[in-house]
Formats: C-alpha cells, sequence, structure tokens
C-alpha cells in the first residue's frame, strides 16, 4: 500500500451477488442467471439516503478504490476522487462500484460459463447495451437495499450510463454526475472502434471469439487495439511532455549501431502488452459496441431534451479543455438539452492537457468542483 | 452585497425562473432562492467563483456570454439579470438582445460613466478617471464599454426595447434626490427593468 494510505480507503474486499432471476436484454435475449462482482465503500446510513454508485467506463472495473491487500501498490481507478475526505467522501457517503455485465474483472460475461451448453459464452455472449447495465444495477441497488441513489456518477462510458440511469429509473436517482461523456459517439469515435475491433478480429489467434477453446488470446490484436484507444485517451500536448522525441534505445549519429526506438513506441508497446494479457478481447468488442450503439435520444425522436423530459436528477456535467475524444463540446450538447428541458444542470469546463484521461486524474481544479457539488449531494 | 443588487430583487417574483448572467460567487441568487424561492440559473466564468456558487447549492454554467447564448431557448426564464457586466462585454448590445430572447423581462445594472466625478476627473486631469469605484487603469480595465444613462436609454429607443422601470443609484448619502432628479450626471449606478 503506498504512504498516502491515510487518503485512502485502505483494504477493500470485493463482494459478489447471484441473481437467479436472470435479465431480459434489450436485444431479445434473456440472462438465464448471472453474477455481479463489487465493491462497496464507506458505511451505508439508515435511511439507506448515502449510496453513491459508481458506473465504469471501458476498460474500468468493480475496483475503484484503496487496495486489495497491504502489499498492494496500485489503488483502484478512481482513488483520486474516492476515499476519505475526496470529493466522493467515503466518511460521508456509501460508494458501490461494480463490474458491468459482459466485463472479464469477475462479473458474468464472455469468459463465464454458459449454463445452457456448459462451455464459455465466448462470443456468444449477447451483446450489452448500456441499459442492460443500468437494469443489472438496479437489481443490484435492490439487493442493498438502496431504493434511491444519492447519486450515480460515471465518466466516459459510465457517464453514458449514469444519464441512462437518470431517464430509465427517474425516480431512483437525485444527482447525476456525468463526466468527459456524450449524448452519442460520434463517426470519428466509432471509427477508432472499429480499428481497434479489426485489430482483435483480425489476429489469427482470434478464432472468431473461441481463443479459448484453441488455449490461446488474440494478444497482438487486444494489444493493438489497447494502443490505438490508448492514444486517443492523450492529448496531443501530453504525449509532448510525457516523451517528446525522447529516444529509449539507439541513436541517429553517424554510423550509430543498434535500432532506434523512441520512448513512446516503447511505452504504448509496454501498455498494450500489459493489457492484453489482463483483459478479455470478447469483452472489449462488446464494451466498444455498447459505446458505439449507445444514443441517448434515439427514443426520444432524436430529441435529447425530449430524452431528459421525465426525469428528475440534478446534473453535473464535467468536461476537459484537451479531450478530442470526448471534447467539451460533446459535454455542453447534454448541458443544452439539460437547459432546453428546464432540468437543473451545472457545468463545468476543467482547463487540462491530460485529454480524455483527465476524468482519472488529481487535477486540483477539477476536485475543487467535484468537491463542490458532492457537498450538496450530501447536504440533501 | 453591492448596492444595485438590494434593488433588483424587488422587481424578481417570487418563485419565478432567473437566469444570472455573470453570477459571481453566487452570494445574490442564493439569496433570491432562500428569500423569493425562485428557481435559479447562474452563468460565470472566474473558476474560484464557479467553486463557490457551486458550493451554495446553485445552479452554474461555465460559459462566456460574449460567446452567445443560443444554448438557451426563447423566453426560458422569467427574468435574466446582468448586474454589472454590461461595460466588460465585448458585444453588450448583442448580450442585450439575446436577455429579451431568453426571459420575459430583464433587469441590467451598469456604472454611470456619466457621473460628474468622472466628467470632473476628465476634464481636470485630462486623464481616463481612476477611483475607488472604478479602479483600473485605461490600458489593463476589463471595463471596456462604458457608457452613461443617456447613451444606455438610447439604445434602448433604437432597439425598440421598453423600460418598465429604473432606479438610480447614488453613493453619497442626501444626493438620491438628485440622482433621482439627474440621473445621468448624479447616478453613480444605474438600474434597468426592460422588456421587448
Amino acid at each position: 500500500m503506498a504512504d498516502t494510505a491515510e487518503a485512502s480507503i485502505g483494504v477493500v474486499t470485493p463482494q459478489r451477488e447471484h441473481f437467479s432471476e436472470g435479465l431480459m436484454l434489450a436485444c431479445g435475449r434473456r440472462l438465464p442467471e448471472f453474477e455481479l462482482v463489487y465493491e462497496s465503500y464507506g458505511t451505508l446510513n439508515a435511511a439507506a439516503s448515502n449510496a453513491i454508485l459508481i458506473c465504469h467506463a471501458l476498460s474500468g472495473h468493480h475496483h475503484a478504490a484503496g487496495y486489495h491487500s497491504e502489499e498492494d501498490d496500485k489503488p483502484g481507478w478512481w482513488d483520486a476522487c474516492i476515499g476519505p475526505g475526496k470529493p466522493i467522501d467515503t466518511d460521508r457517503f456509501f460508494v458501490v462500484s461494480l463490474n458491468n455485465l459482459g466485463g472479464c474483472h469477475g462479473s458474468t460475461g464472455p469468459r463465464s460459463i454458459n449454463p445452457e451448453t456448459g462451455n464459455e459464452y465466448g462470443p456468444d455472449f449477447p451483446p450489452m447495451r448500456a441499459r442492460d447495465w443500468v437494469n443489472s444495477q438496479a437489481l443490484l441497488a435492490d439487493r442493498l437495499g438502496i431504493e434511491c441513489w444519492a447519486a450515480v456518477i460515471g465518466g466516459s462510458l459510465g457517464g453514458m450510463q449514469a444519464m441512462r440511469w437518470s431517464l430509465l429509473y427517474p425516480q431512483r436517482v437525485a444527482h447525476c454526475i456525468v463526466i468527459a461523456a456524450a449524448l452519442k459517439l460520434s463517426a470519428q469515435n466509432i471509427a477508432f472502434n472499429e480499428i481497434a475491433r479489426q485489430a482483435i478480429t483480425s489476429d489469427p489467434d482470434f478464432y472468431e471469439g473461441h481463443y479459448l477453446q484453441h488455449k490461446t488470446i488474440p494478444s497482438q490484436g487486444l494489444a493493438i487495439a489497447r494502443m490505438v484507444g490508448h492514444i486517443t485517451y492523450l492529448s496531443d500536448d501530453a504525449m509532448a511532455d510525457k516523451f517528446g522525441r525522447d529516444l529509449r534505445s539507439g541513436d541517429f549519429s553517424d554510423n550509430a549501431s543498434g535500432e532506434v526506438e523512441f520512448q513512446v513506441e516503447s511505452y504504448l508497446r509496454h501498455q498494450g502488452n500489459a493489457f492484453s494479457h489482463s483483459f478479455d478481447a470478447n469483452t472489449y468488442i462488446l464494451m466498444t459496441r455498447a459505446l458505439d450503439w449507445f444514443d441517448l435520444a434515439r427514443d426520444y425522436g432524436d430529441d435529447p431534451a425530449r430524452a431528459f423530459a421525465d426525469c428528475q436528477a440534478s446534473f453535473l456535467v464535467i468536461s476537459f479543455s484537451s479531450d478530442w475524444r470526448f471534447s467539451p463540446e460533446r459535454s455542453r450538447e447534454i448541458v443544452d438539452a439539460l437547459l432546453a428541458a428546464g432540468k437543473p444542470v451545472t457545468y463545468s469546463n476543467i482547463e487540462a492537457d491530460q485529454g480524455h484521461d483527465a476524468f482519472l486524474l488529481p487535477i486540483p481544479r477539477y476536485l475543487d468542483v467535484f468537491h463542490a457539488y458532492m457537498k450538496r449531494v450530501g447536504a440533501q | 452585497m453591492r448596492l444595485d443588487l438590494n434593488h433588483i430583487k424587488q422587481w424578481i417574483e417570487p418563485g419565478s425562473r432567473v437566469l444570472d448572467l455573470g453570477c459571481g460567487d453566487g452570494e445574490f441568487l442564493s439569496q433570491l432562492q432562500q428569500e423569493r424561492n425562485v428557481i435559479g440559473v447562474g452563468l460565470e466564468i472566474d473558476h474560484d467563483n464557479i467553486s463557490d456558487a457551486i458550493a451554495r447549492g446553485l445552479n452554474i454554467i461555465e460559459q462566456d456570454m460574449d460567446r452567445g447564448l443560443s444554448n438557451f431557448p426563447d423566453h426560458s426564464f422569467d427574468t435574466v439579470v446582468m448586474a454589472h457586466a454590461l461595460q466588460v462585454l465585448h458585444y453588450p448590445d448583442l448580450v442585450i438582445d439575446e436577455m429579451l430572447r431568453i426571459g420575459q423581462q430583464c433587469i441590467v445594472t451598469f456604472p454611470n460613466f456619466g457621473h460628474w466625478s468622472c466628467r470632473w476627473y476628465l476634464a481636470s486631469h485630462g486623464r481616463m478617471p481612476v477611483s475607488k469605484f472604478m479602479p483600473h487603469n485605461w490600458y489593463d480595465t476589463p471595463n471596456i464599454h462604458f457608457c452613461t444613462v443617456q447613451d444606455f436609454e438610447l439604445l434602448c429607443s433604437e432597439k425598440g426595447i421598453r423600460i418598465l422601470q429604473r432606479d438610480m443609484v447614488t453613493q453619497q448619502s442626501g444626493a438620491q434626490w438628485a440622482a433621482d432628479r439627474w440621473p445621468n450626471l448624479f447616478a453613480s449606478t444605474a438600474i434597468y427593468h426592460i422588456a421587448r
């Protein structure tokens, strides 16, 4: 555990809930049964009025804060924002963070056994939509005795789920916090996701998704998918700052021997490689498709203001100046739709050069705004 | 609390929807919510002010009104307020047009550059006025579009804007009668309640 443990929730242990009732999905198929793995931080009060739901993004999971053991040196993915005295203050709130259905960190997904066949689901795992995740999260809330979330919070794909929550369960969301998200992906965004999917599916080890049966994984394809994604989560400036044109090996002098390798090449390869061994390829395809297909207003005559018409939540929308994957313009579309619908909304665009990844980082003004808003969430 | 804000309150209906352009740290909007039970939205660009206003529990949009307000629907607010911001705008006339589109009625306050002390300073020193009230030098002032009471009323008449009420504020005790009688000379702050 890092030295900054005093600002951490400390050691946390994942928990599981089994749902034998299954779940009807948007695609028309039914999951006969499923399991959700989740973590919780803080204490649920007697009125169950201080519960916060964290929705994760594309490659996220349930481990959002704290450490898994005393020896663990890497905290959860959103430890910057969740913990004692942090914006999502675990001294005040009961925080629930789960791994989404279709994920590969413990909840039912492509690597789970299909009870109907006795084999892994693999590529036959049903496609997921944000609303399926929301419905499964609502079942988890029932199980935990949470009638209404004080706030549903998410960044990126997580922000899309948070918005969907406010539409599907208007009475169950008091505040909806949408960070670095969009009403729907742009063509450019879908294009990047398609490159990622093509990298995976064209890997000879993919076997049309049945790679586990062949006792292999499409690690090369998954690594390239992650490399592409990773570039789009950073900004040009952030990459210039972090790597510039620094060389890891070789040089450009006359008669130099040895291969020239830029730091950025080595970094990307390392990121891609590490990811390809910790993430499931079918899950990656499923998650990127869920992102691509998300369109908040599709069922509402393509009018986002109409989509928000019945929601009862107050909204906080945050964007980051250098985020080009989910740009501030996309967040302003959310804000404008909420304004047009006459809904309470607060919006801040944070100056940050870290690109889309900024939403995960402890940027002072971001934490400031987040803190200030969470004070309001806690006061209600 | 600036003097002009207390004057504005009386023109705001209880329970109405109020958009406050340049809401600062939200003190005024917060008072309106508590005392008049209004549904308020504030626009602000200063980072510290935004955090303070959010901490007060207000709905704040980080947006530069000089870059347009087209995202606010027609007549979506009962009252649009802009207190002491007119003089810092690049396009004050366009912002006023937008305010009147968004609100059923609007309240605008600004420092009156026609006040005798400004005139006296300019006449006697031959330099742009600097005072406790307007502490900036000409080259570093955020105030780029000063106007007088007469200027503002001329703009209203050119644009066909109705002046519902006006209130003239002076900081000198005992000079209120003068500010009411000759506002262009004696009002330090002008407050206008306007509509289309």
